[in-house]
């Protein structure tokens, strides 16, 4: 679940970052205590409502004294801790790990904010060369722990491979999956407790999965969506959506949101409804919300599609 | 929630399997079968914590052994018995190299692809699989073939992990590895095939006295707790009762004793915080993984003194306020693993495991747990995961382990080779000790030589014996060539030059060298030798045994496969100083940034290489 800090916050503890002496509550990550101070840190894997998994490994600063850098998404801070946010060695990292996972997945429809941090540390996806062509389905996933194709190092080897189309609800697309571990954690004990899913195989092989692969149908999924909702890079998007961009008629210049509580039981979820041409195309849960954070079921999620009718 | 499982039916022998490992759990109502295996988990309450998800590895390890493949309704039983989700079991199975998820002949042959066989073979170990037994990982004859990291039989040169599936079944290691000898064997009844068993201890014929470590290796019966009494076991722990818990950290504080499994952190830190830590139970771990490329030395202790690590265990034990340990044994080492599981039931039932143990107020059992293909299992909070039923992912530090280790509780963890000097600390006293060695490098160290030299084998010599002289020791390089290079310390090691023979190995020695001893490998290689295959397997290696987790080793591994490729085979992208260039970049971010040990040393061989040019920059 969310950070719990409120509860436990009883003292102020003092660090210094970027050479600033700041206080920021005792149990505070050292994002959390940047972010207060409008220093900017890029992340992915990290979300405020999800426990912290540190793997993407973008968010790293330097703290004085470790010898390697540091995951600020993960990291509390401690009294008379020294951060560095913006030293060549930190930006060199995060370019770095941003230039990896580019040149190695499809990161075209990220959210605004990648896309700007993207943007800012001059992300080059082709550095390793030319990317490889995609695998087949289902040849990622059956590779034996431990063994992987052998080649010739001419191309840079990708995550590539054809969409999973297997429901009416949404689609994977793992060629955008960048392994941040998000959906894992919100079908598990974050939020669903569906475990539908999971991380699969190893090493550059390794993968989200149901179990032996099993279309979503024949899985343990109930479609509330909330992986949907969490997926910073479009991987698991919405079926309406996926088609709306296979036509090109997709156009978020042309939609709408509209703030509503859901009608289907007494929780009182907050939705938010997006609309296109009069037709209802997504529902969001609002992330700030206490009731949610972020988090629906299959009927505040998909009902919408008895209206569209 | 409600846990759905498929549907599929397991069989009766898949049942069988399960139930050999889980039959004493106490089971929610409702996860009976129908007789036929056939069952469907909804309306069983479930949560996913499954209170004995500890016993996942072990039930896959029995549907592996049993079936040669762990099949859908075989993983669904498993997953609805233990109360753990499909895709969990699934993604957990899928982690291993040596389960099987689809369909595959009852006996596979993992032969080893690594450094020093490579070296040893020409570069290519596996051309005589395929002659007899079809393309690697062809699975349609009896018999298949997959090639496999380091084996740690490096000191024979070639070596292969066998796997056979059924009623009985049997895994063995052999060494040198003759693909027309093993086919022979693999005519025999399944029960009477062999492991090859060796050790290679030259000092043993030349300078018996000189071992400390090793003394009991090859004098000792490794199946008789009372030879092991009568070459001296168990005084040290008769000892440890004596003096009491802190006392004994105290020996170990003054004897300066550094952890051997590649950290080289100081023992009694670890020790007197797990026996602090005010929560309880504590657990003491010993790690028995060996895994990285051309080290053997554990292998030999826990196939020929193994209750001199049960003892050592449950030394660590006492001080630290555990009555539980667990020993990790590589899933690789059948052998040791025979020996230890036979050690402990002995230690048990000669009173020396189990409650008031010499008659003192000490309970303290053993339980061996056996890895099932991942190196990476061998890094600790992996490790942690690992028994724990979880994939080997490691965990970010902090927590350390003696704050929340082994199911979040305070857990100490040591290798083998650190244990077993334990024994000797308290037998000639920590100062005693201290005065071996270097003053920051302790005691004798366990040195694993192999590639061309003409005696390979494990030797022990004092910390800050010359690169040079342990090279004498093993009667120098062994071909006519000279000396090219050395590799220090394994995969995560470096290489050093011929140059540098009189660096002394201790821990600071090798550091101002810019090396590391890591866990005691000195692959040797004459001027034949093709390091660009050397370099080529070692990028491969990282990349094959990154657990996948963390973006900087992860995609990193691969592109530094496909630099060293490029290298290699000049079809560089720019120029060759550009692509030099970049191969630095990437091991600064995975060297910085990565999770743990693995990706952070993944570029320190091939950097050195490089550096020193044995490959063309
Ligand atoms: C990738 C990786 C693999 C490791 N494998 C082993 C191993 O096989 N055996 C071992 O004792 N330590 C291994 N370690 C080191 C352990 O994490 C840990 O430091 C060690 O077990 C502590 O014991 P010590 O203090 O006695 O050395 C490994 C570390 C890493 C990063
Ligand atoms: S839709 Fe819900 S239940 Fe299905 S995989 Fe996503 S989070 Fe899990
Ligand atoms: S599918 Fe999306 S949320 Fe899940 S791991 Fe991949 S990128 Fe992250
Ligand atoms: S460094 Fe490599 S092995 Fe270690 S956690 Fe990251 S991906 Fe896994
Ligand atoms: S955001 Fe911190 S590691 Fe991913
Ligand atoms: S056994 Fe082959 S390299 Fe170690």
């Amino acid at each position: 679940m969310s950070d719990s800090v409120a509860v436990s916050i009883q003292r102020s503890v003092s660090v210094t970052i970027d050479g600033i002496e700041v206080a920021a509550p005792e149990g505070s990550s050292i994002l959390q205590t940047c972010r207060s101070q409008g220093i900017d840190i890029p992340t992915l894997c990290y979300m405020e409502t999800l426990t912290p998994v540190n793997t993407c490994r973008l968010c790293m600063v330097e703290v004085q004294g470790s010898r390697t850098l540091v995951p600020s998404c993960s990291r509390k801070i401690e009294p008379g801790m020294v951060v560095i946010t913006n030293s060549d060695r930190v930006s060199e990292s995060r370019k770095m790990v941003l230039e990896l996972l580019a040149s190695s997945v499809d990161m075209s429809i990220v959210s605004d904010e990648l896309a700007g941090w993207m943007e800012l540390y001059q992300v080059d996806k082709e550095r390793f060369g030319p990317m490889a062509a995609p695998s087949s389905l289902g040849e990622r996933e059956t590779m034996r722990a431990g063994h992987h194709h052998k080649s010739d190092g001419s191309k840079a080897a990708t995550v590539f491979e054809p969409v999973k189309i297997d429901n009416d609800q949404y689609v994977r697309d793992y060629s955008r999956c960048v392994l941040c571990y998000r959906c894992v954690e919100a079908c598990g004990t974050d939020a669903q407790n569906t475990f539908a899913i999971a991380l699969g195989g190893r090493g550059f092989e390794a993968h989200i999965t149901t179990e032996f692969d099993v279309p979503l149908p024949e899985s343990a999924c109930v479609y509330c969506g909330n992986c949907v909702a969490v997926c910073p890079t479009s991987a698991l998007m919405f079926k309406i959506e996926h088609d709306m961009r296979q036509d090109q008629s997709w156009d978020e210049s042309r939609q709408t949101i509209t703030r509503t509580v859901c009608p289907y039981c007494g929780v009182g979820c907050n939705l938010e409804i997006h609309t296109q041409d009069n037709k209802i195309v997504k529902v969001t849960s609002p992330l700030d919300h206490d009731v949610t954070e972020g988090m629906l079921c299959v009927k505040g999620r998909f009902g919408f599609e008895f209206i569209n009718g | 929630m409600d846990l759905r499982t498929s549907g599929k039916p397991a069989s009766p022998e898949e049942i069988e399997a399960v139930e050999s490992v889980i039959s004493i759990l106490e089971r929610p109502t409702g996860t009976e079968t129908d007789g036929k295996g056939s069952l469907d988990g909804r309306g069983i309450p479930f949560d996913n914590k499954g209170g004995h998800r500890d016993l996942l590895l072990p039930a896959l390890h029995a549907i592996q052994e049993r079936i040669g493949w762990i099949s859908h309704g075989a993983l669904d039983y498993l997953s609805l018995q233990l109360g753990v989700a499909p895709a969990e079991t699934y993604g957990v199975a899928s982690f291993y190299s040596m389960f099987s998820l689809e369909e595959t002949p009852k006996t596979v042959i993992h032969v080893c692809d690594d450094i020093a066989c490579r070296a040893a073979e020409n570069g290519e170990p596996a051309a005589a699989m395929s002659g007899r037994w079809g393309a690697e990982g062809d699975g349609s004859g009896e018999v298949m073939w997959v090639r496999s990291p380091c084996l740690g039989r490096c000191e024979d040169g070639s070596a292969a992990l066998v796997q056979r599936a059924g009623m009985p079944h049997r895994r063995i290691l052999v060494a040198p590895l003759a693909a027309d000898a093993l086919a022979v064997e693999l005519e025999k009844p399944v029960h009477d095939w062999a492991n090859t068993e060796s050790f290679r201890v030259p000092q043993r014929e030349s300078d018996p006295s000189s071992l400390r470590l090793l003394k009991r290796v090859g004098v000792a019966d490794p199946t008789s707790v009372d030879s092991y009494r009568s070459h001296g076991g168990y005084r040290a722990l008769r000892r440890a009762l004596e003096i009491g818990p802190d006392n004994v950290i105290r020996e170990i504080k003054d004897s300066k004793l550094m952890g051997r499994g590649g950290a080289a952190f100081p023992t009694a830190i670890k020790w007197e915080s797990v026996a602090r830590n005010t929560a309880r139970p504590h657990y003491f771990v010993c790690n028995a993984d060996e895994s990285e490329p051309g080290t053997f030395k554990d292998r030999v202790i826990m196939e020929q003194d193994p209750f001199a690590i049960v003892e050592g265990l449950t030394i660590a034990g006492y001080a630290t306020g555990c009555e539980k340990g667990y020993i990790y044994v590589r899933g690789e080492y059948p052998l040791a693993e025979e020996r230890l599981d036979h050690a402990i039931h002995e230690a048990r039932s000669k009173g020396l495991l189990g409650n008031r143990i010499f008659d003192r107020d000490f309970d303290f059992d053993i339980e061996l747990r056996r890895g099932a293909g991942a190196y990476i299992a061998g890094e600790e909070t992996a490790l942690f995961n690992s028994i724990e039923g979880k994939r080997a992912e490691p965990r970010n530090k902090p927590p350390f382990p003696a704050q929340a280790g082994l199911f979040q509780k305070p857990t100490g963890v040591n290798n083998v080779e650190t244990l077993i000097n334990v024994l000797e600390i308290l037998e000639i006293g920590g100062l005693a000790f201290s005065n071996i060695g270097t003053p920051d490098s302790t005691g004798t160290r366990l040195f694993c030589l192999s590639g061309s030299v003409s005696e390979p084998g494990l030797y022990e010599a004092p910390f800050g014996i010359r690169l040079g002289e342990l090279l004498d020791m093993a009667g120098g390089v062994s071909s006519p060539k000279s000396l090219k290079t050395v590799l220090l310390g394994g995969a995560a090691g470096s290489f050093v030059g011929p140059d540098q023979l009189d660096i002394a190995l201790s821990f600071e020695g090798v550091r101002t060298a810019g090396a590391t001893l890591g866990s005691g490998v000195v692959m040797v290689f004459d001027q034949d030798a093709d390091l660009d295959q050397a370099i080529l397997r070692i990028a491969q290696f990282f990349r094959e045994e990154s657990c996948g987790q963390c973006v900087p080793c992860r995609v990193g591994t691969a592109r530094q496969e496909e630099l060293v490729l490029r290298l290699s085979n000049n079809t560089v992208i720019g120029s060759r100083s550009d692509e030099i260039a970049l191969l630095g970049n990437l091991a600064t971010v995975m060297r910085e940034s990565s999770i743990c040990g693995l990706g952070q040393t993944a570029a320190n061989a091939i950097e050195s290489a490089f550096k020193l040019g044995l490959v063309r920059g």
